[in-house]
């Protein structure tokens, strides 16, 4: 089906058409061609060796982690691998561009056709689940960095990031809709995450986007499209689009015709603008590099890569929806981000070596816990799931302590929130402020006759047929005991009162 | 004492090695001659402390009783195509006046590892780019070889013409060269002395100015072949740095030497027999043929069918590479910056390319720019990368009835300076016979063959399969052992 | 094909060299002697002929990814990588100020 999403002109209804070209960090030590470092944050041209600074007679030699990960995101979104690929120059002249070219791949990619999957949205106005087709995934030297505003009259050149490997990731124009996009986006992060080939950061750069946009009215041909360059958030790159869009829109209305160009995005003002600087006539002159010779892989390389694949999040949903028995809801918020998932099994190994139970038992109530409390809590205290203070082990033996009785699920919100605070064993904090459960069956049955004496309504309103008053019942009883009452038991005992 | 500039490098070697002479004396002699060859202006830089130094280091070593490096004692000059640490490295272009590299060529490290001393810097052709040594920025080198009876200054060949001027002029005993279409084959062949270029990926690109990267390789220039056979395995090996380095072990060449060709096939390409070509060269072929035949060889008549095309597939593959290669100079990192008032970052690169390069090199990195440039790949660069395929193929063919090929290194002997210097496509045919090993990457060597009616050395040509440089020594040995060319220049300088 | 001065100041500009009215006199015609001259590779047949992609038949050689595991081409050699600069200020190369 297609999208829904439509800009509304003055002349009628216009689709938009995006198409995405992800730069996306290789994690790798060194850079591409050279033993350089690729850490984030160093002093101005500490990470420059002589072959990034392109002094004379310099040479390239290829980095295998670099192919290793690209080939593993490659085969992460079930596409070709060319076992023959090789590098060209690409042309151009500019201060970030030290050789004058950027080595990289036009004729033959490593990475061939692919696909993602993007899930249905209501919310977002994504009608229902649809593949984004990759077109190829190259390998490529990202350019250094020009600070424009320290000196006068001179621009800065870092050549840190000059050399560093990226990953081209060029999708086909199946996208109709910014919150289409965004979903691409947050999917392919996800799942470079999870492969491990880039950590995803856009605020450092690690992730960027080229956005390709058109529009047309339903049913004619693709409309000549304009590439906003380097746009390095999902909520940008969603205004880009609706920006660029609208901007479209109201040039083919006014009688204007769209120039395929450069633009630049500005997250201040949410537009986009022509990038004049460069306009310059664009004639990369793309040749095969003669330095380097082409890159034939072997099957035992594509074997390791292949092997050393970890479970991808769509795999881990449909396994912890079959296998775990969670619902839809709870399996994609847990398989979303590949550190949720890390953390969640993590939490699920532990229960079931604390409970000695088997984990599809417990994984309903590790689930919960995780996305209802502890979410919430780290959220309030600040903390993202990656510092959480209390780990999974820790989790897992609270969680034991409900699932033994010791503690009602009350108490343990109560003890979680001093976890937090203290990272204290929750074990230990249960003993510290007398938090044991009660479970013994003569001390409630007294809080329960005291409860029913004190309510003589109620008791008539129940007894009447209002059944929704025995969770008052519970309520008071649990009061009279501090919440340290066994709720189980306070059913059992309300039950046979009542009865 | 003998006059030791008269020695090549296995005689200066074993003389220190059995302290008939002391390094530090090959050293001074070849320093005070490179000193009184200014008007050859073989050298852009001299650098005597250098010499100096590494014959006290073999000096030393010797009396204290240590094992002696292949080339301890031997004073050398280097290309100044070689990055040197701590030596202004130019390439022979103002664009790079002034640059000192800190860093070392893996080729020149491994003379100097191998007890080699550097007398300085060798003039040569702008970016290797010329067949005369007059697109140098700091003057054209003049041939110490005159025409008998004129005294008109000749070209020492290129580009490695301040090497093949200096080892001719006996200013030192041998030299570094690259060959990128025939720099060093070229050059050796017309100042009458020897030089090797190995099989690509034989020796380290790493620190050598680029050229044209899929063609440039370095080589040996000197006196003799065994010369040639010490100072390639010197610099020969594999160099993790470069991925086009051959990771192979160098064979023993200069043991393994022998002019002895009983068994050998020696393939004669008709289509080397070219319109145009002297006499005199035809001539010393014709002498090669049964010199070689006389060692033991069969002599076989081969077809190289696409040799025509391999000179302007050349000039289209070189200067691609060429535009993309050098455009590092741009006045940003070192080197030269022209910034004319108010000019951007632009501005600036066309200001400092402009007035950093030479006419040829701007020729052929315009041609470079053009058949790379959209709409011109396919018909240019694409098509030349095809009949380069064919051209190798020739060679592949040839291998099924042949071990080693004889030719000519040149169609004519040395050349007026300025007589070519006009017409780049004249320029340009001098490379004729050297194009195609060199688009097949395989290994080639220049030989001293005699002298022409005027008094001029003639080259022939060996060119072998890839990896069998010593195929091609052994052939070049026989024909040196039969041509017994003594003949040297007169000193005018 | 051969090229006019047009096309040739388009090269020249693509290629950052600047060029007077004098060069471009020189230069279109001996640009255009060359071109021609390289264009007899026309007539050669290559039909079903793959362009050369090495020159020596080997496949590429692959790198650890180890960092400045040699210092020849590892990083952290800032003054050596600013020792040829033109203008080299706080650790940075500098150029004019670039408007983008
Ligand atoms: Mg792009
Ligand atoms: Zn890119």
């Amino acid at each position: 089906m297609m999208s829904t999403y439509r800009i509304h002109g003055a002349t009628g209804e216009w689709e938009v058409v995006i198409g995405l070209e992800v730069h996306a960090q290789v994690t790798s030590n060194a850079k591409l061609f050279s033993g350089a470092a690729t850490a984030f944050g160093a002093e101005p041209n500490a990470q420059v060796s002589l072959v990034d600074a392109a002094m004379p007679g310099m040479l390239p030699v290829l980095n295998r982690e670099c192919i290793r990960q690209a080939v593993r995101t490659g085969m992460a979104i079930e596409a070709q691998i060319n076992r023959w690929s090789r590098f060209d120059r690409k042309n151009y002249f500019y201060a970030d561009l030290p050789q004058g070219y950027q080595i990289s791949q036009l004729y033959h990619p490593l990475v061939g056709e692919g696909s993602l999957a993007i899930e249905a949205d209501e919310k977002a106005g994504i009608a229902e689940d649809k593949l984004i087709g990759i077109e190829r995934i190259h390998v490529e030297q990202d350019a250094g960095k020009l600070m424009h505003d320290q000196h006068p009259t001179m621009s800065y050149v870092d050549l840190n990031r000059s050399g560093v490997a990226l990953m081209e990731i060029v999708s086909r124009p199946d996208m109709a809709s910014p919150a289409e996009a965004g979903a691409y986006l947050r999917k392919l992060r996800a799942i470079l995450r999870y492969v491990g080939s880039c950590d995803g950061n856009m605020e450092e750069g690690s992730m960027r986007a080229d956005v390709n946009v058109s529009v047309r009215k339903a049913g004619e041909p693709l409309g000549t499209r304009t590439e906003t360059k380097n746009v390095n958030s999902v909520r940008f790159v969603m205004q880009a689009i609706e920006h660029e869009a609208r901007r479209q829109v109201e040039v083919l209305e006014d009688g204007g015709r769209i120039v395929q160009e450069t633009r630049l995005f500005d997250p201040g003002s949410g537009t986009t603008r022509s990038m004049r600087s460069k306009e310059d006539a664009h004639d990369y002159r793309y040749f095969p590099d003669p330095d380097l010779l082409p890159l034939e892989l072997d099957q035992a390389f594509l074997d390791e890569c292949r092997a050393s694949l970890p479970e991808l999040p769509d795999a881990k949903r449909r396994r912890y929806e079959s296998e775990l028995g969670l619902s839809s809801y709870n399996a994609a918020v847990l398989t979303a981000e590949v550190e949720t998932a890390r953390w969640f099994e993590a939490l699920l190994l532990a229960s079931a070596t604390a409970q000695g139970k088997p984990p599809a038992e417990l994984a309903k109530q590790a689930a919960n816990w995780l996305i209802s409390e502890l979410f919430g809590a780290l959220n309030k205290a600040g903390h993202a799931l990656e510092d959480s203070p209390v780990t999974p082990e820790r989790g897992a033996e609270l969680l034991a302590l409900v699932g033994k009785g010791t503690i009602s699920g009350s108490i343990a919100k109560q003890v979680l929130e001093t976890m937090l605070e203290t990272g204290d064993a929750p074990a230990a904090i249960v003993e510290r402020e007398g938090l044991v459960q009660e479970s013994d069956t003569g001390a409630i049955e007294a809080a329960v006759d005291e409860v029913l004496a004190a309510n003589p309504e109620k008791l008539a309103e129940y007894r009447g047929g209002k059944d929704k008053l025995f969770g008052f019942f519970v309520g008071q009883v649990m009061r009279a005991m501090s919440g340290k009452a066994n709720p189980q038991v306070i059913n059992e005992v309300l039950k046979r009162r009542l009865g | 004492m003998s006059d030791l500039t008269q020695l090549g490098v296995r005689a200066i070697r074993d003389g220190v090695a059995g302290g008939e002479f002391s390094a530090r004396e090959v050293a001074e002699a070849c320093n005070a001659a490179v000193a009184e060859a200014g008007a050859l202006n073989a050298f852009i830089v001299t650098t005597p402390e250098r010499a100096l130094e590494a014959a006290d280091r073999a000096d030393s070593a010797r009396s204290a009783g240590e094992t002696l490096g292949p080339l301890a004692g031997v004073p050398i000059g280097m290309k100044d195509l070689f990055a040197t640490r701590g030596v202004q490295t130019t390439a022979a272009s103002h664009i790079l006046e002034g640059f000192v590299p800190q860093y070392e060529s893996t080729v020149s490290q491994r003379l100097w590892d191998a007890g080699a001393g550097m007398l300085g810097k060798l003039n040569l052709d702008q970016f290797a780019m010329g067949s005369s040594n007059e697109t140098s920025y700091f003057g054209n080198v003049s041939s110490p070889w005159r025409r008998a009876g004129s005294n008109a200054a000749l070209a020492p060949g290129g580009s490695s013409g301040g090497s093949s001027a200096a080892i001719a002029a006996r200013l030192c005993p041998a030299a570094t060269g690259t060959d990128t279409g025939g720099s060093i084959r070229q050059p050796a062949a017309i100042t009458g002395i020897c030089g090797i270029k190995p099989t690509y990926g034989r020796c380290s690109r790493w620190g050598i100015v680029a050229f044209a990267s899929s063609l440039d390789q370095a080589g040996a220039m000197a006196r003799s072949v065994e010369d040639c056979a010490i100072m390639l395995e010197a610099m020969a090996g594999f160099d993790p740095k470069d991925s086009t380095s051959i990771d192979m072990p160098v064979p023993g060449w200069t043991k393994a030497l022998d002019a002895s060709l009983a068994g050998k096939r020696v393939g004669i390409p008709r289509e080397y027999r070219m319109d145009g070509t002297d006499a005199a060269i035809v001539a010393s072929w014709d002498q090669g043929i049964a010199w070689l035949k006389d060692a033991g060889a069969e002599i076989v008549d081969i077809s190289l069918p696409h040799t025509n095309y391999a000179l302007p597939a050349y000039y289209i593959i070189a200067p691609a590479e060429a535009s993309s290669n050098l455009a590092r100079y741009d006045g940003v990192r070192y080197g030269l910056r022209d910034l004319p008032a108010g000019a951007n970052l632009q501005d600036m690169y066309a200001a400092t390319r402009a007035a950093g390069f030479g006419e040829e090199v701007k020729r052929r990195v315009l041609i470079g720019t053009y058949v790379l440039s959209a709409g011109y790949y396919d018909a240019y660069y694409t098509q030349a990368m095809k009949v380069r395929t064919l051209v190798a193929r020739d060679f592949i063919d040839a291998w099924a009835r042949c071990d080693v090929i004889l030719a000519p290194s040149t169609p004519n002997a040395a050349f007026a300076l300025g007589e070519k210097l006009a017409d780049p496509l004249a320029m340009y045919l001098n490379d004729v016979f050297s194009v195609p090993a060199s688009l097949a990457g395989l290994p080639a060597m220049s030989v001293p063959a005699g002298l022409d009616e005027a008094g001029l050395p003639l080259g022939l040509q060996l060119i072998g399969q890839p990896f069998d440089e010593q195929g091609v020594l052994d052939a070049a040995l026989a024909i040196e052992q039969r041509a017994g060319f003594t003949a040297k220049p007169e000193r005018w300088w | 094909m051969s090229v006019d001065r047009a096309i040739v100041a388009k090269i020249a500009a693509l290629a950052r060299i600047r060029m007077d009215e004098a060069a471009f006199e020189r230069m279109v015609p001996e640009l255009n002697q060359i071109l021609e001259w390289v264009e007899q590779l026309a007539e050669v047949d290559v039909t079903g002929i793959e362009p050369m992609s090495a020159v020596i038949p080997q496949p590429l050689r692959l790198r650890d990814d180890v960092i400045d595991a040699d210092p020849l081409t590892g990083g952290g050699v800032r003054d050596a990588v600013l020792a040829n600069a033109p203008a080299a200020e706080h650790g940075f190369f500098g150029v004019p100020k670039v408007i983008e």
